[in-house]
């Protein structure tokens, strides 16, 4: 599904990210772990478009999207997340939610006018979605406070939840589970495998290395930008430069 | 004392549809427009222009909000595919160019001397007093621009622009043309600009370049703050105290021993002292909401 191939992006003198190749199946999950500044969010946002690499190509359904603008790719399917969870401050919770399916017809603005039925018909199941959602998350009896009152772990649900929304084919999580409490993240997760079952896949970067493993089905280990290590989790738990990277 | 009353009502009428041309920029989009003011030349000038050549009033004010809408396009176009603090900077010199163009092309405008002896809506058919009938063909108008600015601001198009106000990265993450967005808010408040500068042209019976300069902008500015940045019924309150302030003081002028230039400096203080105390005691605006504001930051 995704295939990430001489990937390379520098920031002045620094190799953020020099990857030769990266691969995720349909259906799969994903791991990318690494040390602090290993340059597993610049991946991301070269995947998602909100960074132009300097080299490579990103194939996604088939299409190298190295340096298409970031909007298309979403619309593509390819959903990300952020590592510093983005909620729309002075919207509720559930406008954030509302905001993110992908064909609304009451975003054309003479639609408000000329379609009004079908615009509240589509807003409506809309809402009802994203309440099921949120109930999910835990976040429905939040739904009409403003998202910028919760807190980091409740930003976080709701950016998952938000992203989920938009249906993407694939999704890219950027640290989905930090500040996040353990019994939420066990349901987040068992929630995320379901959805794997129905064919949704994950690229996910995790600090956390037991909740990667149990979660992803092959992972990625990157250092200084490379890739170092890659294989089935049980593989990489026991690879020595992944012990060296991580503790040495 | 009554005519006096329905002028003022009117101007600030007037200048509440302008106010809410910007609210729907800055209130809603977060879109920072220094030259509000050239939509409005634009519409008034159009609109007398066309009407001076015979066009009908009505259809004159179509092509006036028109041309100021797409003028208002094209200058975002480049602008916002800048850093975002462009906008502000080429708007406020978009203004002035504006203003020079009226001034100095005389063979169109007749520069500084102004435009006047165009016809005006439903003219023939008024006896009675003329600007009571404008007051409420206004009040029409801001009344529908108001329900229409809230009803788009609640549906899907307007959640796009609030989102981009709060972090563009959301909406493009999602798959949203934020420029496009961000282009078509400019379109609509340029618009609504335009709209209020053609009744401004109605009110004045003459208008000259003098009657847009740059501070008006920031008087719109002041108004949408006041009565608290994305709120419509706020910027229209705002509107109403602002230039409600303007004509009685107008007004007093006649009153009071002071010149006109000491009355003018008068003004600015007290409209200064007015922002003072709405910041220190209500910094969120007359309308806004408090809870709002503590989330920022
Ligand atoms: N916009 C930028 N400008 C300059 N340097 C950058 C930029 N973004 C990232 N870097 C640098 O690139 C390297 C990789 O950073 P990146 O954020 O991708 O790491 P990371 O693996 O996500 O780390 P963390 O686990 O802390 O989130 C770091 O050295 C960082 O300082
Ligand atoms: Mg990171």
């Amino acid at each position: 599904m995704l295939s990430v191939q001489g990937l390379k992006k520098s920031f002045g003198g620094i190799k953020a990210v020099d990857t030769s190749s990266l691969d995720v199946a349909g259906g799969g999950t994903v791991g990318v772990i690494g040390p602090n500044g290993a340059g597993k969010t610049t991946l991301f946002n070269l995947i998602s478009g909100f960074d132009k690499p300097d080299n490579g190509a990103i194939i996604f359904d088939g299409e190298n999207i190295a340096g298409k603008p970031s909007a298309e790719i979403a619309r593509m399917g390819l959903i990300r997340t952020f590592q510093l969870s983005k909620a729309l401050t002075r919207l509720t919770v559930v406008e954030n939610m509302m905001l993110a399916p992908q064909v609304q017809y009451g975003e054309r603005i003479w639609n408000v006018w000329l379609r009004p039925r079908e615009v509240k018909q589509q807003e409506e199941a809309n809402r009802e979605k994203a309440i099921s959602l949120l109930e999910f998350f835990g976040l429905l009896s939040k739904k009409d406070d403003y998202a910028g009152a919760l807190s980091g772990g409740q930003k976080r649900l709701l950016e998952i939840a938000r992203a989920l929304m938009a249906e993407p084919k694939m999704l890219l999580l950027d640290e989905p589970f930090s500040g996040v409490n353990p019994t939420l993240t066990k349901k987040i997760v068992e929630y995320l495998k379901t959805l794997r079952e129905e064919g949704m896949t994950f690229l996910v970067i995790e600090h956390d290395m037991h909740i990667i493993m149990q979660l992803s089905d092959f992972l990625y280990v990157l250092n200084k930008g490379k890739v170092i290590a890659s294989g089935v989790p049980e593989e990489v738990r026991h690879n020595e430069r992944v012990l060296d990277a991580y503790l040495g | 004392m009554i005519e006096y009353l329905i002028t003022v009502v009117l101007i600030a009428a007037i200048y509440a549809i302008f106010s809410l041309g910007l609210n729907l920029e800055w209130g809603f989009t977060g879109l920072i427009n220094f030259g509000h003011v050239a939509f409005m030349a634009i519409g008034a000038y159009t609109t007398v222009l066309l009407n001076l050549n015979g066009v009908a009033p009505f259809p004159s004010v179509i092509a006036g909000m028109a041309l100021a809408g797409l003028c208002g396009g094209l200058l975002g176009i480049p602008a916002l595919k800048l850093r975002a603090d462009y906008l502000a900077i080429v708007t406020l010199g978009f203004a002035e160019i504006v203003r020079f163009i009226l001034l100095n092309e005389e063979w169109l405008t007749r520069g500084p001397m102004g435009l006047h002896g165009y016809s005006r809506p439903f003219e023939d058919f008024i006896s009675g007093d003329y600007n009571f009938f404008l007051l409420l063909l206004v009040l029409i108008v801001l009344v529908a621009c108001y329900l229409m600015l809230e009803q788009l601001i609640k549906s899907p198009w307007g959640r796009v622009l609030k989102s981009i106000r709060e972090d563009e990265d959301v909406p493009t993450s999602l798959g949203k043309n934020v420029l496009s967005y961000k282009i078509q808010a400019l379109m609509l408040g340029s618009a609504i600009a335009g709209l209020a500068g053609a009744f401004l042209a109605f009110y004045l019976q003459y208008i000259n370049p003098r009657n847009f300069m740059p501070m008006e902008t920031f008087y719109a500015w002041i108004a949408v703050v006041v009565g608290g940045s994305g709120n419509n019924k706020g910027t229209i309150l705002g509107a109403f105290i602002l230039w409600g302030f303007f004509s009685g003081t107008r007004f007093a002028q006649g009153y009071l021993p002071l010149s006109p230039t000491q009355i003018g400096a008068l003004r600015i203080m007290f409209i200064g002292l007015l922002l003072i105390l709405i910041m220190m005691f209500k910094p969120e605006g007359l309308l806004g909401k408090k809870e709002e504001l503590t989330l920022i930051g």
